[in-house]
């Protein structure tokens, strides 16, 4: 007995010595030495992030590309673990952005001239069987098409993940249509749905937005619900159900934003001057994710191909 | 013979109280079919009836500022809290990352060395082979490394460097903790009571419970993808450590004790060594985990294959996702092969004569890192193969999905349309129509027969804290799809395991088949899945079923081969045929194993049932995505125990059914 407590106690001031010789170091290893950059799953971002990082590196700052989940990520911007995010969408990333806004450490730099637009979709052919699209009143009328063995009898529509917060549900009980929301898990399930679909020919209507590589891959058109007015999802009594919210789309002009760390001009002030200045538009998105999608190049290679085409536009940020 | 059916019910007597109060229901009032909103912490504010979720994010709250040794913070240490404390330690784990990213695919900064030539990995690996084995464990070797090298026109080859940097790390950080807690276990009995429970949950509980905690205390990147791995692969090693000492033979340990050991040369030079076999099975369990882990760890910021992987298969270039996963599958069985062929290497004869006779590996070796070096400064093709000579059959790959899939529209729609309505939705409905009391009441019989007062208890226990949390509805949808895919996954991993345990060779290829699809990354047919089952309950239970079956069919094999010969000797003189041999002698001497395969396949069942959340399921899944997305590190953690604690219900359950059978038929005393 008198052993184990003699062990133990040696054991403890191993633990002692050990912890005293962690701590007279440094107590935070100090990282802004480096831009750290997310990379997420989707093309146009992928290829915008080596952009950027690109950029950063003409004035001689050092970049480290970062794989991170596309939501988590507003966690780790807060925490000062990740230097920039430079797309932040609206529709999917929005009440992120905001929650780490609210925290004080998120700066909301600037909103790019991209515009985003996400609302139900359909591909081209359906037009054929169900007359009238994209008008919403019409997808109303065919919900019999859309249903499925597990249903009950109403049209299905694919919708995002539960967490990119679409009030699919709501509206479709606002507008009366015969319709149930199924969420998919991820935009790969989404994707699969459709493809399947266009492969048999088959009515589907899905959630999709652009730009992303879709459009150019399958032609289709977004439904044209009633227009979005901010109204829309604060007063009950606008639009064409007067006792519900969200009788509309969504707004076909959504931001695509950079937000950065507070941290970031402090640290790396040549690197925040580029920041403040890059504009990427609506067709420089849909290049860098076309140059992926349709023309198969890797990311470094759509990205140094992205800055050969479009110099006379970086060149003034880098100033 | 009504005596008998009698008796037969008389067995089954804890079913009945369960389908009593199932029957009663109409009456049975509201708090007792649906677990009950309570008012602690606010009415109205949380989920159900203990709030579970607001103590955890307190906890996570006050663990953020919570300022350790304040006294010291005013001397040269510097303020610090327990979260830059964690961080700190994390920050540690750069430091052996750096040295395996350098070497590996960076190159290192400080002295003029580029990373290691792929010419110079591939010899390496087919000496290692040769020294360990021969030639067919260098040939394996070989192939994987040349596989990595040539299809590698989308970069294969560095993100697989990345991924083994990582790997490199995590499997002797997960390999040194598990070792030391195992051995802390075998020596001392409280720290093994306290271990036990924590590596059950570690084992059960869902990584993206745990993700956001990682973030929060410990940072992202590779580091943080080394710690969310190094979680989910030491507990097996703790495990086997603890079953290696402790089942160490006396003999053993008395040639220790006689000649003369003190302490610690008895557990270094006796009883770890005795433990070998033990131990590099335990390495092998950490070295598949952590491969297992290479997708998710992504989300946290690792690089490599995982990362790679997701982000085609969102754009749907399936082909492309498919060549990764095989490189994935072919660095796990190499790892996995080498590791098991150095705990079978005998120790050689020394030979005799020059240097490079007596140690021709060495010097092979030696020969290789000098030519490699030598033709890398010639031309930079030995450092990396250069596009050119590199392939991809992606576009095969997904012209064969593609034809696969629309040939099997029409019949596996029909298929899918049939199970929907008659199996999958009225099972649905009856698991969604169960009074929660009925459930608890049925696990606490069937822990009463199996294990009395204490199962009972510690079963309902489990139960009670699920219905407590407030995600009863979703945890009971899960259970639904968990348990359909378990019955599927029985139908199928038996009639297999039985097929593959007759001859050697069919047991070779099955368990061959069965480690491919443990370590192929199962997001890739997630999608195909859905291609075929569109969003539905069918595609998630079918993902299911594809990996569930792994563990129920090994341990099939496993119990039917192990099957005492002497027994069977005994049985074929007494006359048994062919079929009587197996279902009246080695099928019931095979139970015990089989009920601990199926076991395993509720743990594969549930870990997939969070991965098939990304088809798009309405069960507790969902619910983890969501606490994912809003950085609500407390929710996903109790989402997460509450997964857990369904497969620690039916592990308690099923380990004690298989103790009781094993004794039964004398196999364990």
């Amino acid at each position: 007995m008198r052993e184990i407590v003699y062990k133990l106690r040696a054991a403890l001031a191993m633990v002692f010595l050990a912890g005293a010789t962690i701590f007279s170091g440094p107590a935070i290893a100090d990282s802004s030495g480096v831009i750290k950059i997310p990379t997420h799953n989707w093309s146009s971002q992928l290829v915008g992030a080596e952009v950027v990082g690109e950029l950063f590196k003409k004035v001689g700052e050092k970049v480290e590309y970062v794989p991170m989940d596309s939501q988590t990520v507003y966690q780790a911007m807060a925490d000062g673990d990740i230097d920039i995010v430079h797309e932040v969408w609206e529709g999917a990333f929005g009440a992120s952005f905001d929650k780490s806004l609210a925290t004080g450490n998120v700066i909301d730099l600037l909103t790019h001239d991209a515009v985003t637009r996400e609302d139900w979709w359909y591909p081209v052919y359906i037009e054929e069987v169900c007359p009238g699209l994209p008008d919403w009143e019409a997808l109303a009328k065919c919900s019999d098409m859309f249903a499925r063995a597990d249903s009950g009898g109403k049209g299905v529509f694919i919708g995002g993940p539960v967490d990119w917060l679409k009030h699919d549900a709501e509206k479709v009980e606002a507008l009366g249509m015969n319709f149930v929301v199924r969420n998919a898990g991820s935009a790969g399930a989404i994707w699969a749905e459709l493809d399947a679909a266009v492969a048999q020919k088959k009515p589907v209507v899905i959630f999709n937005w652009s730009p992303n590589f879709i459009g150019a891959k399958y032609p289709g058109k977004f439904v044209e619900f009633p227009t979005h007015d901010p109204k829309c999802t604060t007063d009950a009594s606008w639009g064409v159900n007067p006792d519900a919210l969200y009788d509309c789309g969504n707004p076909a002009s959504g931001y695509l934003k950079i937000g950065v760390n507070k941290d970031f001009e402090k640290n790396h002030p040549k690197a925040f001057n580029i920041a403040k200045q890059m504009n990427f538009s609506g067709p420089d998105i849909d290049k860098m994710a076309n140059y992926v999608d349709t023309d198969g190049m890797e990311i470094p290679e759509a990205a140094q191909q992205w800055l050969k085409d479009h110099k006379s536009k970086w060149e003034k940020w880098v100033k | 013979m009504t005596e008998s059916l009698w008796e037969r019910l008389k067995q089954f007597w804890f079913v009945y109280p369960f389908i009593a109060l199932w029957l009663l229901k109409p009456i049975t009032p509201n708090w007792g079919v649906i677990p009950p909103k309570s008012c602690l912490g606010g009415c109205g504010s949380i989920e159900g009836m203990i709030p579970f979720v607001d103590w955890v994010n307190n906890l996570i709250a006050v663990l953020r500022n919570y300022e350790i040794l304040p006294g010291i913070s005013e001397g040269k240490v510097g303020l610090f809290t327990f979260r830059e404390f964690t961080r700190y330690l994390a920050n540690l784990i750069d430091i052996p990352l750096d040295f395996t990213e350098a070497l590996l695919y960076k190159g290192f900064e400080t002295i003029p060395l580029g990373p290691l030539p792929w010419v110079m990995i591939l010899g390496l690996v087919v000496v290692l082979g040769l020294y360990l084995r021969g030639i067919s464990l260098a040939i394996l070797g070989g192939s994987c490394v040349l596989y990595l090298a040539i299809f590698s026109l989308r970069g294969i080859w560095t993100l697989s460097m990345k991924t083994l940097s990582a790997i490199a790390v995590s499997v002797p950080l997960a390999v040194l903790i598990g070792l030391v807690l195992g051995i802390l276990g075998a020596k001392f009995k409280v720290v093994e009571r306290i271990l036990n429970p924590i590596l059950n949950v570690l084992q059960s509980l869902p990584h993206f419970s745990y993700l956001i905690l990682v973030a929060i205390f410990c940072g992202v990147g590779a580091k943080a993808g080394v710690i969310a791995t190094v979680i989910f692969a030491f507990p097996p090693m703790t495990r086997l450590t603890i079953l290696g000492l402790k089942e160490l033979s006396s003999e053993i340990v008395e040639a220790g004790k006689m000649s003369g050991c003190n302490y610690w040369q008895m557990l270094f030079k006796v009883e770890l060594p005795g433990a070998r076999s033990a131990l590099m099975l335990g390495i092998n369990q950490v070295i598949m985990q952590c491969l297992a882990m290479v997708v998710i760890a992504s989300f946290i910021g690792q690089p490599g294959l995982g990362h790679d992987l997701l982000a085609r298969l969102q754009n749907l270039r399936l082909g492309q996702a498919f060549e990764i996963g095989v490189a994935v599958v072919f660095i796990a069985i190499t790892l996995d092969r080498y590791s098991q062929a150095l705990v079978l290497k005998q120790p050689e004869r020394s030979r005799e004569g020059a240097f490079w006779l007596r140690n021709p590996y060495l010097s092979g070796a030696i020969v290789i890192v000098v030519l490699s070096v030598i033709l890398s400064f010639i031309s930079s093709a030995a450092t990396q193969l250069p596009k050119e000579y590199t392939i991809s059959i992606s576009g095969y790959l997904d012209l064969g999905i593609k034809t696969f899939t629309t040939s099997l529209f029409v019949p596996l729609g029909i298929f899918r349309d049939f199970l929907l309505v008659y199996f999958f939705m009225p099972t649905k409905a009856m698991f969604q129509s169960l009074p929660w009391i009925s459930v608890i009441v049925l696990v606490g019989c069937a822990g009463w027969k199996l294990g009395r007062f204490k199962l009972a208890l510690t079963v309902m226990f489990f139960v009670f804290l699920i219905a407590a949390s407030g995600y009863w509805v979703r945890a009971m949808i899960t259970l639904y799809m968990v348990s359909v895919a378990i019955i599927i996954s029985m139908g199928f991993g038996i009639p297999v395991g039985i097929w593959a345990s007759k001859r050697l060779n069919r047991t070779k290829l099955v368990l061959n088949i069965c480690d491919t699809f443990q370590t192929f990354p199962s997001f890739i047919y997630l999608l195909p899945a859905v291609m075929l089952f569109q969003i539905s309950d069918v595609s998630a239970i079918f993902a299911i079923v594809v990996y569930a079956s792994i563990p129920i069919t090994r341990y099939t094999i496993f119990g039917l081969r192990n099957v005492p010969s002497q027994i069977i000797e005994a049985a074929k003189m007494s006359g048994c045929s062919e079929s009587q041999l197996l279902w009246k002698v080695r099928m019931p001497l095979a139970f015990p194993e089989m009920l601990l395969g199926v076991n395993q396949t509720l743990m594969f069942a549930l870990f997939m049932v969070m991965i098939a959340g990304f088809i798009g399921t309405v069960d507790l899944s969902q619910e983890i995505f969501r606490a994912l997305s809003f950085n609500d590190g407390g929710k996903g953690l109790v989402i997460g125990l509450c997964v857990s604690l369904i497969g620690l219900t039916a592990d308690r359950l099923l380990v004690e059914w298989s103790n009781i059978k094993k004794r039964s038929y004398g196999l364990k005393t």
